[in-house]
């Protein structure tokens, strides 16, 4: 797929994310491609590839190294490798040292999509417990992409989105009701 | 933070002054870590980064150790152990020589691996580990066979579920923060500096592990190491790579088949 047709949202998240997931990602009727970076125990790869390909009308291909990316389609950040961008539109992975313990980082992978694809990068930030993804959230910002945590109220660990708001208050705050809107077709453009 | 412009005339400049050719990597992977030697060697600005690329052949070995990422671990994926120690390992314990090359074998822990592997099954007698790395100063460590004492309980986990049935604090003696690994295990292998990118094939192997090395690479220096590695391997010879990596986009594919669901493929006819 050509560069600039192609848009990415990228779905950050930790302890307390993954029920909300699968509550709103069944509703999105996906124009970009979704990546979906979540802390996870080692191991259960498939598992969460299978469970949310399950649930979801879309495609969720499996991730290797270079796998091209495709507005459409769902692709899970696999356990234990860090989860890049490439200008061309490919996944790449990467195993150097964990960021904030975390490997895949949500910061890593937020940052390199807003380096490699600019506005054309959404970036959403769910429930967790430290504070990865902030740094990542406001740079996708900064690139002039559009950026949403969880709402913190309405989060099982709010302490992930409550950073990424200090470090940058102008991120809307999404109910997971409102969260499949957010990330489908007819999303509202910067 | 640096321009993608930047971080180009970086990677020229390590290839025009000093001979190591970055420009096949992986541009979003080695972006980030020429920016994190940046920062962490506080340059007062990219002239100055610059100019000490270009003059200091000291200060790019220390930073190729930074940009080349040496996180690896023993029996790591032990399910992939699983399959070497139960399924290839017996397959090649039918030849007269077994000859094994580990193709950026970092620090090391890969090499030790598989020679317990093959001492286990009584065949590291008649085989030799070639354990090649771009990094004079990783193989070095890796020769010494030294490594920290606080890694050898999850290299133990590892192990145990790899299928290993021995007390894995048998392979080694430690000192005080570190163990050094029995140099009954390392007589047999052989370290050299070797780079994937600009130098040839040496030998013919058969088994080659490149197990997370070539995710740093774009695919077209990927599919010409995977050209290299055809080479270099014998008929029905294994390559076994990452459990995210894939032969499947590229012209080896016809010729190799993949074994069962696993990371490795034996090269056919």
């Amino acid at each position: 797929m050509a560069k600039d047709e192609l848009k990415v949202c990228v779905i950050g998240g930790s302890a307390g994310s993954l029920e909300v997931l699968l509550d709103f990602l069944p509703a999105v009727t996906p124009d970009c491609a979704l990546v979906v970076v979540l802390h996870r125990r080692l191991g259960d790869d498939m598992m969460l590839e299978e469970l949310i390909a399950s649930r979801v009308g879309f495609p969720v291909p499996e991730v290797n190294d270079k796998t091209p990316l495709e507005n459409g389609k769902a692709y899970i950040a696999p356990a234990d490798y860090h989860l890049l961008f490439e200008n061309d539109g490919v996944l790449s992975l990467d195993i150097s040292e964990k960021v904030f313990y975390s490997r895949p980082s949500i910061d890593v992978a937020f940052t390199s999509a807003a380096e490699a694809f600019g506005a054309n990068t959404r970036g959403l930030l769910l429930s967790g417990a430290n504070q990865d993804g902030a740094f990542g959230l406001h740079a996708i910002r900064l690139a002039g992409g559009l950026t949403a945590v969880q709402d913190p109220a309405c989060a099982i660990f709010p302490a992930m989105p409550k950073y990424a708001l200090e470090a940058c208050p102008d991120h809307e705050r999404l109910k997971p009701s409102e969260m499949a809107d957010f990330l489908s077709a007819h999303a509202k453009k910067v | 933070m640096l321009t993608d412009a930047e971080i180009d005339a970086v990677v020229q400049a390590i290839y025009d002054y000093h001979g190591y050719d970055f420009t096949g990597y992986s541009l979003a992977s080695l972006k980030r870590r020429i920016v994190r030697v940046y920062e962490l060697d506080r340059f007062a600005g990219f002239a100055q980064f610059l100019s000490q690329v270009r003059g200091s052949r000291e200060y790019v070995e220390h930073m190729i150790e930074e940009l080349t990422v040496n996180v690896t671990e023993m029996f790591r994926d032990p399910a992939f152990y699983q399959t070497l120690r139960r399924e290839i390992i017996p397959l090649l314990g039918t030849k007269p020589f077994i000859r094994i090359w580990h193709a950026g074998c970092s620090s090391g822990e890969e090499v030790y691996s598989v020679a317990i592997l093959l001492e286990e099954a009584g065949l590291l007698e008649k085989s030799v580990l070639y354990a090649t790395d771009l990094s004079p100063a990783v193989i070095e460590n890796a020769r010494k066979g030294i490594f920290p004492l606080k890694a050898m309980k999850q290299y133990s986990e590892n192990y145990l579920q790899s299928g290993g049935a021995r007390d894995f604090s048998s392979y080694y003696t430690a000192h005080y923060t570190s163990v050094k690994f029995n140099e009954n295990l390392s007589r047999k292998m052989v370290y050299a500096v070797h780079n994937l990118v600009s130098d040839h094939s040496f030998n013919e192997f058969d088994l080659i592990l490149c197990r997370n090395v070539m995710i740093y690479f774009d695919k077209p220096l990927q599919e010409r190491v995977l050209q290299l590695f055809d080479q270099s391997l014998a008929h029905l010879g294994f390559l076994a790579l990452g459990s995210k990596e894939t032969i499947n986009h590229s012209s080896l594919k016809k010729t190799y088949k993949q074994w069962q669901n696993q990371r490795i493929w034996q090269k056919m006819n």
